[in-house]
């Protein structure tokens, strides 16, 4: 299972062109500043759009190809599209909208039964209401699950949380997390969001004004150096790690690195269990001596080789790659710092980790 | 009861050209509507001109063209004998013919305004959900349009309830054929009979009033379900 896709095509305010191969599995994330035609390839891969030339095969059929003037019309796709904004049929009940998914496809073509989308996104308790009467996250819920009865080949999300504010996006992001283990349909997922992205996803491609910048795993991608511009404050990287303890005591939880072991407030989770983390490159901060016992409040360090280095944005300010053994790290230091402690590639550092989010 | 038997043919008349007018129109103003809510063709500023065009036209100009065409050496005219129709001026047919005219840009404008009004959205979202055009028509446009059908079919209907002009020129003045109420009370006035003018003149009015209330009412609680 793998999507291909090709599209070309002049839009007034930018060119799209881009050449993508996507894994069959997992999310992938489509990560790009607003204006950088994410949301456009999404719609021509629904078919919603038709890009001047192009190309999609997937799962080994076409679904575009210009050259045998191949176009499948978008109901004829196998694919779940939830919108950014609610896009719930408002004379429709929740019941109703679930329902005219469920009875488009033939039920031999049912990989997802009513009772299991109604589960997954916990939306049982809502099937009477009309969609007028839903918070925006649950309408996102009940779009997702509509989505899925679908029963479709490739799940395509465009931003759906960009509408919520903060806490109804942590409200639907577990279910999201949810569809990622329980089912295996492939993702395709919309951001301008690094958190989102970092989250949820587990290969990256970054667009910028039309074109694919980067595609590759998302640890990889996030760490690279001259990506970052386009994350702007929100440049760090993503690292998978264990948990290996916790101590009651200080209600801290160690979580074991390739490199060392990084701690963070008190997790529920079992030992054993793997989370993603975050570290912000403003985050780091770099020392060239090793951390004397009780003589700093920072509890994370990690040892640390410099990889690379580049400016920022801001002129006053340097990006450093580190290699903490095999666990790559972002640092954001002055020049003047960098001056000052003479760093070049291949210095020896402590990566010193102020802040680490722990995501889900 | 003032109302004579002549008065009473009038009315049932009126309201079977009304009914006949109305579901014709729906018929055909829907693709019409359609049409003009979604095309950007550069044709779509002179059909939606000629639509509308009635609105702003003397019905004797509209009734006079129309005469012409569907009489004996009019284009319109010659198809029909040839179908073995006959003319139509002066008959029913003709009458519901020019009333469809008369009547189209009422009910054109409020399912064009509705067609605009559900957007793209709905029709993609529905075709996400593997709706061909057909079913997202019918499961999606229609039901959503819903209002502007209401509208369409009480303006429609009252509209060629209250023709008088096109009537004129294009059907004359046929008991049970083309003498429609607003033709009968135009009579009872030449003959000085006020007293009936003044029943069935009453009784427009009275009609008149309460659809233009019924669809206000409706207009604002639909609204206000929107919102």
């Amino acid at each position: 299972m793998s999507i291909h896709a090709r599209f070309r095509n002049a839009y007034a305010d930018f060119l799209l062109d881009v050449d993508l191969n996507l894994p069959g599995g997992g999310i992938t994330a489509l990560f790009g500043p607003s204006g950088s035609g994410k949301t456009t390839i999404l719609r021509c891969i629904a078919g919603l759009e038709r890009a001047a030339s192009g190309t999609l095969k997937v799962n080994g059929e076409v679904w575009q190809d210009d050259a045998l003037e191949i176009f499948l019309p978008a109901h004829k796709r196998a694919i779940g599209y939830v919108f950014q904004e609610a896009s719930l049929f408002p004379h429709l009940s929740v019941a109703g909208n679930l329902d005219y998914a469920l009875k488009r496809v033939a039920d031999t073509a049912h990989k997802i039964s009513m009772d299991q989308a109604v589960m997954l996104l916990d939306v049982g308790p809502l099937l009477p209401r009309m969609p007028e009467r839903l918070s925006g996250g649950e309408r996102q819920r009940v779009a997702m699950a509509r989505a899925l009865l679908t029963s479709p080949d490739l799940l395509l999300l465009d931003e759906p949380l960009a509408a919520l504010d903060l806490k109804r996006r942590n409200e639907i992001l577990p279910y999201l997390e949810r569809l990622h283990a329980e089912l295996s349909i492939p993702v395709l997922y919309v951001s301008h969001s690094p958190d989102e992205v970092a989250r949820l996803a587990d290969h990256l491609v970054v667009l910028d004004a039309g074109r694919v910048v980067a595609s590759g795993s998302l640890a990889d991608t996030l760490a690279r150096l001259d990506l970052l511009h386009l994350f702007g404050d929100d440049a760090g990287v993503m690292i998978e790690a264990r948990v290996d303890a916790h101590d009651d005591h200080y209600q801290l939880t160690c979580l074991g690195v390739s490199g060392g072991e990084i701690h963070v407030s008190r997790r529920d989770a079992a030992i054993g269990q793997m989370v993603r983390i975050r570290v912000l490159a403003r985050d780091v901060s770099i020392s060239t001596s090793a951390p004397i016992p009780g003589s700093s409040s920072i509890l994370n360090a990690l040892a640390a080789t410099v990889v690379q280095m580049t400016t920022a944005i801001d002129p006053a300010h340097m990006l450093l790659r580190l290699d903490a053994q095999g666990t790559p790290l972002l640092a954001r230091i002055t020049r003047r710092s960098r001056d000052q402690l003479g760093l070049i590639p291949g210095s020896a550092v402590w990566a010193q980790i102020k802040a680490v989010a722990v995501l889900a | 009861m003032e109302l004579t038997n002549a008065d009473l043919d009038a009315i049932v008349l009126t309201l079977r050209l009304a009914t006949v007018v109305t579901i014709l129109l729906l018929l055909i103003g829907t693709p019409i509507a359609w049409w003009l809510a979604r095309t950007r063709s550069r044709l779509k500023g002179a059909i939606g001109a000629i639509v509308a065009l009635p609105l702003v036209l003397p019905p004797t100009v509209l009734g006079f063209y129309l005469l012409v065409a569907l009489g004996p050496h009019g284009p319109i005219g010659h198809i029909t004998q040839a179908l073995g129709l006959g003319v139509l001026p002066f008959t029913f047919a003709g009458l519901v013919v020019a009333s469809v005219f008369y009547s189209m840009p009422f009910v054109v404008q409020p399912l064009q305004n509705a067609f605009e009004a559900i957007g793209e959205r709905p029709l993609e979202v529905a075709a996400t959900l593997r709706a061909a055009p057909l079913d997202r028509f019918f499961s999606v446009v229609l039901p959503l349009a819903k209002p502007g059908f209401i509208s369409a079919t009480i303006l429609g209907f009252a509209h060629t309830v209250g023709e008088f002009g096109v009537v004129l020129m294009i059907g004359g003045n046929i008991p049970n054929q083309t003498r429609v109420v607003s033709v009968q009370i135009y009579d009872h006035v030449e003959a000085l009979e006020y007293a009936s003018a003044h029943w069935l003149a009453g009784g427009m009015l009275l009609f008149s009033f309460l659809v233009l209330v019924a669809l206000y009412t409706f207009n604002q609680s639909a609204r206000i379900r929107r919102s």
